[in-house]
Protein backbone atom coordinates (compact mmCIF):
# COMPACT_ATOMS: atom_id res chain seq x y z
CA UNK A 1 0.00 0.00 0.00
CA UNK A 2 2.71 2.17 0.88
CA UNK A 3 5.18 1.49 -1.92
CA UNK A 4 1.99 2.09 -4.42
CA UNK A 5 1.43 5.34 -2.93
CA UNK A 6 4.72 6.01 -3.51
CA UNK A 7 4.84 4.97 -7.14
CA UNK A 8 1.67 7.52 -7.33
CA UNK A 9 3.57 10.18 -5.71
CA UNK A 10 6.68 9.91 -8.45
CA UNK A 11 4.29 9.68 -11.12
CA UNK A 12 2.39 12.74 -10.38
CA UNK A 13 5.55 14.86 -9.72
CA UNK A 14 6.79 13.82 -13.15
CA UNK A 15 3.60 14.46 -14.64
CA UNK A 16 3.14 17.75 -13.32
CA UNK A 17 7.10 18.58 -13.32
CA UNK A 18 7.07 17.51 -17.54
CA UNK A 19 3.72 19.45 -17.98
CA UNK A 20 5.96 22.77 -16.35
CA UNK A 21 8.44 22.13 -18.88
CA UNK A 22 6.33 21.53 -21.76
CA UNK A 23 4.00 24.86 -20.63
CA UNK A 24 8.03 26.48 -20.59
CA UNK A 25 9.16 25.82 -24.25
CA UNK A 26 5.28 26.02 -25.43
CA UNK A 27 5.82 29.72 -25.19
CA UNK A 28 9.35 29.06 -26.81
CA UNK A 29 7.63 27.48 -29.53
CA UNK A 30 4.71 29.96 -30.24
CA UNK A 31 7.55 32.99 -30.31
CA UNK A 32 9.13 30.53 -32.85
CA UNK A 33 5.95 30.20 -34.82
CA UNK A 34 4.94 33.56 -34.91
CA UNK A 35 8.24 34.82 -36.39
CA UNK A 36 8.58 31.80 -39.07
CA UNK A 37 4.91 33.03 -40.11
CA UNK A 38 6.49 36.50 -40.36
CA UNK A 39 9.26 35.67 -42.06
CA UNK A 40 11.65 36.70 -38.98
CA UNK A 41 13.80 35.10 -36.69
CA UNK A 42 12.73 34.65 -33.46
CA UNK A 43 14.71 34.49 -30.13
CA UNK A 44 17.96 32.72 -31.11
CA UNK A 45 20.20 34.72 -28.81
CA UNK A 46 20.15 32.65 -25.12
CA UNK A 47 21.19 29.18 -25.70
CA UNK A 48 21.41 27.15 -28.73
CA UNK A 49 19.06 28.28 -30.96
CA UNK A 50 17.47 30.32 -28.34
CA UNK A 51 16.23 27.15 -26.17
CA UNK A 52 17.26 28.73 -22.84
CA UNK A 53 14.93 31.65 -23.70
CA UNK A 54 12.02 30.71 -21.35
CA UNK A 55 14.19 30.61 -18.24
CA UNK A 56 16.00 33.70 -18.71
CA UNK A 57 12.05 35.41 -19.38
CA UNK A 58 11.27 33.26 -15.99
CA UNK A 59 14.35 34.81 -14.49
CA UNK A 60 13.70 38.00 -15.74
CA UNK A 61 10.26 38.37 -14.38
CA UNK A 62 10.86 36.85 -11.05
CA UNK A 63 13.57 39.74 -10.74
CA UNK A 64 10.80 42.63 -11.60
CA UNK A 65 9.24 44.99 -8.58
CA UNK A 66 6.09 44.01 -7.75
CA UNK A 67 3.39 46.35 -8.20
CA UNK A 68 0.22 46.27 -6.40
CA UNK A 69 -2.18 49.48 -7.14
CA UNK A 70 -3.28 51.21 -4.21
CA UNK A 71 -7.44 51.15 -5.05
CA UNK A 72 -7.10 46.90 -5.30
CA UNK A 73 -8.04 44.35 -3.34
CA UNK A 74 -4.76 43.06 -2.11
CA UNK A 75 -6.05 39.50 -0.90
CA UNK A 76 -8.13 38.50 -3.86
CA UNK A 77 -5.38 40.44 -5.80
CA UNK A 78 -2.77 37.59 -5.21
CA UNK A 79 -5.43 35.00 -5.05
CA UNK A 80 -6.65 35.71 -8.74
CA UNK A 81 -3.20 34.44 -10.67
CA UNK A 82 -3.09 31.24 -8.13
CA UNK A 83 -6.27 30.28 -8.96
CA UNK A 84 -5.87 30.57 -12.97
CA UNK A 85 -2.47 28.38 -12.57
CA UNK A 86 -3.35 25.71 -10.38
CA UNK A 87 -6.93 25.05 -11.80
CA UNK A 88 -5.49 25.27 -15.06
CA UNK A 89 -2.64 22.52 -13.92
CA UNK A 90 -5.28 20.16 -12.29
CA UNK A 91 -7.36 19.48 -15.20
CA UNK A 92 -4.44 17.31 -16.57
CA UNK A 93 -4.72 15.03 -13.69
CA UNK A 94 -7.02 13.02 -15.70
CA UNK A 95 -5.63 13.01 -19.11
CA UNK A 96 -4.06 8.86 -19.35
CA UNK A 97 -0.93 9.72 -21.04
CA UNK A 98 -0.42 6.10 -21.82
CA UNK A 99 -2.03 2.64 -20.91
CA UNK A 100 -2.08 3.02 -17.21
CA UNK A 101 -0.40 6.37 -17.03
CA UNK A 102 -2.55 8.90 -15.32
CA UNK A 103 -2.94 10.70 -11.77
CA UNK A 104 -6.92 9.75 -11.68
CA UNK A 105 -9.12 7.84 -13.11
CA UNK A 106 -12.24 8.78 -11.99
CA UNK A 107 -15.67 7.58 -12.87
CA UNK A 108 -16.65 11.24 -14.12
CA UNK A 109 -13.45 12.35 -15.33
CA UNK A 110 -15.12 14.35 -18.22
CA UNK A 111 -17.44 16.58 -15.96
CA UNK A 112 -14.24 16.76 -14.01
CA UNK A 113 -12.52 18.46 -16.68
CA UNK A 114 -15.27 20.58 -17.98
CA UNK A 115 -15.82 21.73 -14.07
CA UNK A 116 -12.41 22.87 -13.02
CA UNK A 117 -11.78 24.74 -16.73
CA UNK A 118 -14.69 26.56 -15.70
CA UNK A 119 -13.57 27.41 -12.26
CA UNK A 120 -10.09 28.85 -14.16
CA UNK A 121 -12.37 31.88 -15.68
CA UNK A 122 -12.52 32.89 -11.68
CA UNK A 123 -8.96 33.52 -11.65
CA UNK A 124 -9.65 35.82 -14.31
CA UNK A 125 -12.83 37.61 -13.15
CA UNK A 126 -11.78 37.78 -9.46
CA UNK A 127 -7.78 39.14 -11.38
CA UNK A 128 -10.12 41.86 -13.14
CA UNK A 129 -12.27 42.86 -10.08
CA UNK A 130 -9.67 43.16 -7.31
CA UNK A 131 -7.26 45.47 -9.42
CA UNK A 132 -9.83 48.37 -9.67
CA UNK A 133 -9.55 49.57 -13.27
CA UNK A 134 -12.06 49.45 -15.66
CA UNK A 135 -9.81 48.15 -18.34
CA UNK A 136 -9.57 44.92 -16.53
CA UNK A 137 -13.00 44.82 -15.47
CA UNK A 138 -14.24 44.89 -18.84
CA UNK A 139 -11.72 42.25 -19.83
CA UNK A 140 -12.62 40.23 -16.95
CA UNK A 141 -16.80 40.14 -18.05
CA UNK A 142 -15.61 39.60 -21.30
CA UNK A 143 -13.76 36.60 -19.85
CA UNK A 144 -16.55 35.00 -18.00
CA UNK A 145 -19.38 35.94 -20.75
CA UNK A 146 -17.39 34.27 -23.18
CA UNK A 147 -16.83 31.18 -21.00
CA UNK A 148 -20.31 30.56 -20.10
CA UNK A 149 -21.02 30.71 -23.88
CA UNK A 150 -18.73 28.44 -25.11
CA UNK A 151 -18.82 25.62 -22.32
CA UNK A 152 -22.31 24.90 -23.53
CA UNK A 153 -21.20 24.10 -26.78
CA UNK A 154 -18.51 22.49 -25.65
CA UNK A 155 -20.28 20.16 -22.86
CA UNK A 156 -22.76 19.43 -25.64
CA UNK A 157 -19.96 18.42 -28.28
CA UNK A 158 -18.94 16.23 -25.33
CA UNK A 159 -22.25 14.84 -25.31
CA UNK A 160 -21.95 12.95 -28.86
CA UNK A 161 -18.40 11.01 -27.39
CA UNK A 162 -20.08 10.12 -23.90
CA UNK A 163 -23.17 8.75 -25.82
CA UNK A 164 -21.03 6.68 -27.78
CA UNK A 165 -18.57 5.99 -25.08
CA UNK A 166 -21.10 5.20 -22.58
CA UNK A 167 -19.07 6.23 -19.94
CA UNK A 168 -17.96 9.93 -18.50
CA UNK A 169 -14.51 8.64 -17.51
CA UNK A 170 -11.52 9.78 -19.76
CA UNK A 171 -9.73 6.17 -19.44
CA UNK A 172 -12.64 4.73 -20.99
CA UNK A 173 -13.43 7.59 -23.74
CA UNK A 174 -9.48 6.39 -24.75
CA UNK A 175 -9.77 2.64 -24.25
CA UNK A 176 -12.89 3.12 -26.75
CA UNK A 177 -11.10 4.57 -29.43
CA UNK A 178 -8.34 2.06 -29.20
CA UNK A 179 -9.18 -0.59 -31.60
CA UNK A 180 -8.03 1.07 -34.77
CA UNK A 181 -7.80 4.73 -36.67
CA UNK A 182 -11.70 4.49 -37.32
CA UNK A 183 -12.78 3.99 -34.25
CA UNK A 184 -11.02 7.94 -33.53
CA UNK A 185 -13.86 10.37 -32.04
CA UNK A 186 -12.73 12.68 -34.96
CA UNK A 187 -14.00 10.28 -37.71
CA UNK A 188 -17.18 8.97 -35.67
CA UNK A 189 -18.00 12.64 -34.43
CA UNK A 190 -16.14 15.46 -36.96
CA UNK A 191 -18.93 17.71 -36.47
CA UNK A 192 -19.01 17.64 -32.40
CA UNK A 193 -15.07 17.86 -32.58
CA UNK A 194 -15.22 20.97 -34.97
CA UNK A 195 -17.35 22.82 -32.31
CA UNK A 196 -15.26 21.28 -28.99
CA UNK A 197 -12.18 22.38 -31.14
CA UNK A 198 -13.44 26.26 -31.60
CA UNK A 199 -14.85 26.19 -28.24
CA UNK A 200 -11.21 25.04 -26.90
CA UNK A 201 -10.74 28.28 -28.38
CA UNK A 202 -12.14 30.53 -26.44
CA UNK A 203 -12.07 28.59 -23.43
CA UNK A 204 -8.20 28.89 -23.47
CA UNK A 205 -8.89 32.34 -24.46
CA UNK A 206 -6.48 32.19 -27.60
CA UNK A 207 -6.76 33.76 -30.93
CA UNK A 208 -9.47 35.06 -32.55
CA UNK A 209 -11.49 34.76 -29.26
CA UNK A 210 -8.66 36.46 -27.06
CA UNK A 211 -11.17 38.81 -26.24
CA UNK A 212 -10.59 39.15 -22.51
CA UNK A 213 -6.56 40.21 -23.16
CA UNK A 214 -7.45 42.48 -26.04
CA UNK A 215 -3.94 44.31 -25.72
CA UNK A 216 -5.09 47.04 -28.23
CA UNK A 217 -8.55 48.16 -26.60
CA UNK A 218 -8.16 46.89 -23.38
CA UNK A 219 -4.30 47.09 -22.78
CA UNK A 220 -4.05 43.52 -21.82
CA UNK A 221 -7.22 43.58 -20.51
CA UNK A 222 -7.60 41.32 -16.85
CA UNK A 223 -3.90 41.46 -16.38
CA UNK A 224 -3.22 45.26 -16.55
CA UNK A 225 -2.44 45.72 -13.30
CA UNK A 226 -0.57 42.95 -12.92
CA UNK A 227 3.15 42.68 -12.64
CA UNK A 228 6.66 40.60 -11.76
CA UNK A 229 5.56 36.98 -11.16
CA UNK A 230 1.96 37.41 -10.96
CA UNK A 231 1.29 38.33 -14.27
CA UNK A 232 4.31 35.25 -14.90
CA UNK A 233 1.80 33.07 -13.36
CA UNK A 234 -1.60 34.57 -15.64
CA UNK A 235 0.97 34.15 -18.59
CA UNK A 236 1.85 30.53 -17.15
CA UNK A 237 -1.65 29.94 -16.98
CA UNK A 238 -2.64 30.36 -20.46
CA UNK A 239 -0.17 28.44 -21.95
CA UNK A 240 -0.73 25.85 -19.58
CA UNK A 241 -4.58 26.13 -20.96
CA UNK A 242 -3.37 25.47 -24.44
CA UNK A 243 -1.02 22.86 -23.39
CA UNK A 244 -4.16 20.75 -21.86
CA UNK A 245 -6.85 22.26 -24.33
CA UNK A 246 -4.71 20.03 -26.98
CA UNK A 247 -4.13 17.60 -24.26
CA UNK A 248 -8.13 17.10 -23.74
CA UNK A 249 -8.66 17.25 -28.13
CA UNK A 250 -6.04 14.31 -28.28
CA UNK A 251 -7.66 12.71 -25.68
CA UNK A 252 -11.09 12.48 -27.06
CA UNK A 253 -11.30 12.93 -30.35
CA UNK A 254 -7.82 11.46 -31.56
CA UNK A 255 -7.05 8.56 -29.95
CA UNK A 256 -5.36 9.44 -26.84
CA UNK A 257 -2.34 7.65 -26.40
CA UNK A 258 -3.17 5.10 -29.43
CA UNK A 259 -0.41 4.79 -31.92
CA UNK A 260 -1.95 4.86 -35.49
CA UNK A 261 -1.73 1.27 -37.15
CA UNK A 262 0.09 -0.31 -34.54
CA UNK A 263 -0.01 -3.91 -34.80
CA UNK A 264 0.48 -3.33 -38.83
CA UNK A 265 3.87 -0.79 -38.11
CA UNK A 266 5.11 -2.53 -34.57
CA UNK A 267 3.35 -5.74 -34.01
CA UNK A 268 6.14 -6.95 -31.25
CA UNK A 269 5.97 -3.76 -29.12
CA UNK A 270 5.25 -4.55 -25.02
CA UNK A 271 6.64 -3.98 -21.46
CA UNK A 272 8.21 -0.58 -21.42
CA UNK A 273 8.65 -0.02 -24.93
CA UNK A 274 5.10 0.34 -25.85
CA UNK A 275 4.67 2.66 -22.73
CA UNK A 276 7.21 5.05 -23.95
CA UNK A 277 6.22 4.54 -27.57
CA UNK A 278 2.52 5.34 -25.91
CA UNK A 279 3.53 8.62 -24.04
CA UNK A 280 6.03 9.98 -27.91
CA UNK A 281 2.52 9.25 -29.17
CA UNK A 282 0.27 11.28 -27.26
CA UNK A 283 3.27 14.24 -27.10
CA UNK A 284 3.12 14.33 -31.06
CA UNK A 285 -0.15 14.59 -30.94
CA UNK A 286 -0.87 17.15 -28.67
CA UNK A 287 2.08 18.98 -30.29
CA UNK A 288 0.30 19.07 -33.78
CA UNK A 289 -2.76 20.56 -31.75
CA UNK A 290 -0.34 23.16 -30.21
CA UNK A 291 1.11 24.21 -33.70
CA UNK A 292 -2.65 24.25 -34.81
CA UNK A 293 -3.50 26.50 -32.14
CA UNK A 294 -0.69 28.75 -32.50
CA UNK A 295 -1.00 28.41 -36.89
CA UNK A 296 -4.63 30.01 -36.03
CA UNK A 297 -3.18 32.40 -33.86
CA UNK A 298 -0.88 33.98 -35.80
CA UNK A 299 -3.55 34.31 -38.50
CA UNK A 300 -6.86 35.09 -38.05
CA UNK A 301 -7.57 38.57 -36.72
CA UNK A 302 -9.79 39.14 -33.32
CA UNK A 303 -13.79 38.72 -33.87
CA UNK A 304 -15.71 41.67 -32.31
CA UNK A 305 -17.71 40.65 -29.26
CA UNK A 306 -21.23 40.65 -31.06
CA UNK A 307 -19.47 38.14 -33.43
CA UNK A 308 -17.85 35.98 -30.73
CA UNK A 309 -21.71 35.75 -29.08
CA UNK A 310 -23.43 35.18 -32.57
CA UNK A 311 -21.47 32.12 -33.51
CA UNK A 312 -21.51 30.95 -29.95
CA UNK A 313 -25.05 30.92 -28.98
CA UNK A 314 -26.81 31.39 -32.70
CA UNK A 315 -24.08 28.42 -34.82
CA UNK A 316 -22.17 27.11 -32.13
CA UNK A 317 -25.11 25.77 -29.77
CA UNK A 318 -27.43 24.54 -32.44
CA UNK A 319 -25.19 22.68 -34.02
CA UNK A 320 -24.08 20.72 -30.95
CA UNK A 321 -27.89 20.22 -30.20
CA UNK A 322 -27.76 18.90 -33.75
CA UNK A 323 -24.84 17.10 -33.26
CA UNK A 324 -26.44 15.36 -30.28
CA UNK A 325 -29.53 14.57 -31.87
CA UNK A 326 -27.73 12.64 -34.89
CA UNK A 327 -25.66 11.15 -32.69
CA UNK A 328 -28.56 9.80 -30.54
CA UNK A 329 -30.38 8.56 -33.75
CA UNK A 330 -27.53 6.82 -35.42
CA UNK A 331 -26.54 4.99 -32.25
CA UNK A 332 -30.98 4.02 -31.78
CA UNK A 333 -30.69 2.85 -35.28
CA UNK A 334 -27.48 0.83 -35.56
CA UNK A 335 -27.88 -1.08 -31.91
CA UNK A 336 -31.30 -1.34 -32.76
CA UNK A 337 -33.18 -0.23 -29.29
CA UNK B 1 -24.56 56.98 -35.24
CA UNK B 2 -23.67 53.75 -37.06
CA UNK B 3 -25.27 53.23 -40.20
CA UNK B 4 -26.24 49.97 -41.06
CA UNK B 5 -24.74 48.11 -43.43
CA UNK B 6 -25.53 44.50 -44.80
CA UNK B 7 -21.74 42.89 -44.88
CA UNK B 8 -23.88 39.59 -45.13
CA UNK B 9 -25.43 40.52 -48.62
CA UNK B 10 -22.39 41.14 -50.48
CA UNK B 11 -20.94 37.46 -49.42
CA UNK B 12 -21.68 34.09 -51.37
CA UNK B 13 -22.17 30.86 -49.47
CA UNK B 14 -18.55 29.99 -48.96
CA UNK B 15 -17.59 33.28 -47.29
CA UNK B 16 -20.21 33.32 -45.10
CA UNK B 17 -19.55 29.70 -43.16
CA UNK B 18 -15.97 31.55 -42.75
CA UNK B 19 -14.24 28.06 -42.90
CA UNK B 20 -12.91 27.91 -46.39
CA UNK B 21 -12.10 31.66 -45.87
CA UNK B 22 -9.91 30.73 -42.70
CA UNK B 23 -8.62 28.09 -44.82
CA UNK B 24 -6.95 30.27 -47.55
CA UNK B 25 -5.65 32.75 -45.01
CA UNK B 26 -3.80 29.56 -42.99
CA UNK B 27 -2.44 27.93 -46.03
CA UNK B 28 -1.05 31.64 -46.71
CA UNK B 29 0.78 31.59 -43.28
CA UNK B 30 2.15 28.59 -43.73
CA UNK B 31 3.42 29.26 -47.03
CA UNK B 32 5.01 31.99 -45.03
CA UNK B 33 6.60 29.53 -42.99
CA UNK B 34 9.24 28.28 -46.00
CA UNK B 35 9.91 32.43 -47.30
CA UNK B 36 13.83 33.57 -46.74
CA UNK B 37 13.67 35.56 -43.30
CA UNK B 38 14.39 39.11 -43.43
CA UNK B 39 15.77 39.60 -40.43
CA UNK B 40 19.24 41.77 -40.23
CA UNK B 41 21.46 39.98 -37.20
CA UNK B 42 22.65 43.37 -35.86
CA UNK B 43 25.14 42.93 -33.53
CA UNK B 44 26.97 40.90 -36.10
CA UNK B 45 25.49 41.91 -39.08
CA UNK B 46 25.28 45.41 -39.53
CA UNK B 47 23.56 48.03 -41.73
CA UNK B 48 24.99 50.78 -43.92
CA UNK B 49 22.86 53.74 -43.81
CA UNK B 50 22.86 55.52 -47.27
CA UNK B 51 23.76 58.86 -47.87
CA UNK B 52 20.72 60.66 -47.11
CA UNK B 53 20.72 59.14 -43.57
CA UNK B 54 21.49 61.67 -40.49
CA UNK B 55 23.57 59.98 -37.66
CA UNK B 56 25.30 61.02 -35.00
CA UNK B 57 26.67 65.05 -36.24
CA UNK B 58 30.42 64.90 -36.39
CA UNK B 59 33.10 67.55 -37.22
CA UNK B 60 34.68 67.76 -40.71
CA UNK B 61 38.87 67.04 -40.03
CA UNK B 62 40.99 68.29 -43.24
CA UNK B 63 43.49 66.16 -44.71
CA UNK B 64 46.23 67.95 -42.21
CA UNK B 65 44.02 67.29 -39.36
CA UNK B 66 42.76 70.52 -38.03
CA UNK B 67 39.19 71.74 -38.03
CA UNK B 68 37.48 73.65 -41.18
CA UNK B 69 35.21 74.71 -38.10
CA UNK B 70 35.39 78.59 -37.70
CA UNK B 71 33.44 78.68 -34.58
CA UNK B 72 30.77 81.05 -36.10
CA UNK B 73 28.32 79.75 -33.11
CA UNK B 74 25.31 79.18 -36.32
CA UNK B 75 25.09 75.66 -35.17
CA UNK B 76 24.66 76.31 -31.75
CA UNK B 77 22.40 79.29 -32.33
CA UNK B 78 20.32 76.80 -34.80
CA UNK B 79 20.01 73.91 -32.44
CA UNK B 80 16.54 73.19 -30.81
CA UNK B 81 17.30 71.47 -28.09
CA UNK B 82 20.38 73.49 -27.42
CA UNK B 83 22.52 70.61 -27.60
CA UNK B 84 25.41 72.86 -29.21
CA UNK B 85 28.13 74.71 -27.24
CA UNK B 86 30.88 76.22 -28.88
CA UNK B 87 34.03 78.38 -27.51
CA UNK B 88 35.79 80.33 -30.53
CA UNK B 89 39.62 81.03 -30.17
CA UNK B 90 42.32 82.68 -31.93
CA UNK B 91 44.84 80.92 -34.53
CA UNK B 92 47.63 81.50 -36.92
CA UNK B 93 46.33 79.80 -39.30
CA UNK B 94 44.51 81.06 -42.91
CA UNK B 95 40.80 80.64 -41.38
CA UNK B 96 41.89 82.62 -38.39
CA UNK B 97 39.37 81.29 -36.02
CA UNK B 98 39.00 78.36 -34.78
CA UNK B 99 36.68 76.39 -31.52
CA UNK B 100 38.52 76.13 -28.19
CA UNK B 101 36.18 73.90 -27.30
CA UNK B 102 33.06 72.01 -28.98
CA UNK B 103 30.91 70.22 -27.31
CA UNK B 104 27.48 68.67 -28.30
CA UNK B 105 25.50 66.64 -25.65
CA UNK B 106 24.24 63.56 -27.31
CA UNK B 107 21.57 63.15 -24.73
CA UNK B 108 20.12 66.19 -26.22
CA UNK B 109 20.49 65.83 -29.79
CA UNK B 110 17.78 64.89 -31.91
CA UNK B 111 19.46 64.52 -35.46
CA UNK B 112 17.94 66.93 -37.03
CA UNK B 113 20.36 67.95 -38.89
CA UNK B 114 20.16 71.67 -38.74
CA UNK B 115 23.18 72.15 -37.72
CA UNK B 116 24.58 71.12 -40.80
CA UNK B 117 22.54 72.75 -42.83
CA UNK B 118 23.46 76.39 -41.70
CA UNK B 119 26.86 75.57 -41.41
CA UNK B 120 28.76 77.95 -44.10
CA UNK B 121 32.07 75.75 -44.05
CA UNK B 122 30.74 72.49 -44.20
CA UNK B 123 32.32 71.63 -40.80
CA UNK B 124 29.78 69.89 -39.28
CA UNK B 125 28.02 66.83 -40.98
CA UNK B 126 25.75 63.84 -39.81
CA UNK B 127 27.61 61.09 -39.74
CA UNK B 128 26.48 57.40 -40.77
CA UNK B 129 26.62 56.14 -37.07
CA UNK B 130 23.23 54.96 -35.52
CA UNK B 131 24.22 52.85 -32.75
CA UNK B 132 25.26 55.06 -29.54
CA UNK B 133 25.47 54.11 -26.33
CA UNK B 134 26.82 56.12 -23.13
CA UNK B 135 26.78 54.85 -19.70
CA UNK B 136 27.03 57.91 -17.42
CA UNK B 137 25.51 61.47 -18.42
CA UNK B 138 29.20 63.09 -18.76
CA UNK B 139 29.99 60.23 -21.49
CA UNK B 140 26.90 61.93 -23.27
CA UNK B 141 28.73 64.84 -23.78
CA UNK B 142 30.98 64.53 -27.11
CA UNK B 143 33.80 66.60 -26.78
CA UNK B 144 35.80 67.96 -29.92
CA UNK B 145 38.77 64.89 -29.66
CA UNK B 146 35.82 62.42 -30.30
CA UNK B 147 33.63 64.71 -33.09
CA UNK B 148 36.80 64.90 -35.08
CA UNK B 149 36.06 62.74 -38.06
CA UNK B 150 38.46 62.63 -41.48
CA UNK B 151 37.26 64.07 -44.14
CA UNK B 152 37.73 61.05 -46.20
CA UNK B 153 34.85 58.93 -44.86
CA UNK B 154 32.21 61.82 -45.01
CA UNK B 155 32.26 62.42 -48.81
CA UNK B 156 29.47 60.86 -49.33
CA UNK B 157 27.09 62.56 -47.38
CA UNK B 158 29.16 66.05 -48.44
CA UNK B 159 28.30 65.26 -51.80
CA UNK B 160 24.74 64.51 -50.76
CA UNK B 161 24.32 68.26 -49.23
CA UNK B 162 26.14 69.79 -51.83
CA UNK B 163 23.21 68.76 -54.40
CA UNK B 164 20.96 69.00 -51.47
CA UNK B 165 21.82 72.70 -51.06
CA UNK B 166 21.92 73.83 -55.11
CA UNK B 167 20.20 71.35 -56.38
CA UNK B 168 20.94 73.34 -59.98
CA UNK B 169 24.37 73.55 -59.88
CA UNK B 170 26.38 70.85 -58.25
CA UNK B 171 30.00 72.65 -57.63
CA UNK B 172 32.82 70.36 -58.13
CA UNK B 173 35.00 72.42 -56.50
CA UNK B 174 36.43 70.98 -52.94
CA UNK B 175 36.44 73.18 -50.15
CA UNK B 176 39.43 71.61 -48.67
Amino acid sequence: MKLELLGHLILTVAIFGSLFLFVAYAVYFERKVAAKMQNRVGPDRVGWYGLLQPFADILKLLLKEEIIATQATKFVHTLAPAISVIMAFITFAMIPIAEGFYIADINIGMLYMMAVTSIGVYGVTLAGWSSNSKYSLLGSMRASAQMISYELSMGLAVVGVILITQSISVVSIVESQTENILYWNIIRQPLGFLIFWIASFAEANRLPFDLPESEQELVGGFHTEYSSMRFALFFFAEYTHLIVASSILTTVYLGGYQIPFQSFLFPGLDGWWLVSAQILTFILKMCLFVFLFMWVRWTLPRFKYNHLMELGWKYLLPLGLLNVVLTAGWLLIYDGF
Amino acid sequence: MNKHVDIDARLNFSEKIYLPEIMKGMWYTFRQMFQPVFTMRYPEERWTPPAIFRGRPVLVAKEDGTERCVACGLCSRVCPPLAIYVQAGETERAQERYPVTFEIDMLRCIFCGYCEEVCPEEAIVMSKEYDLVFETRESAVFTKEKLMTPVSGLEDRLTFLRKYKNPDEVSKTSLN
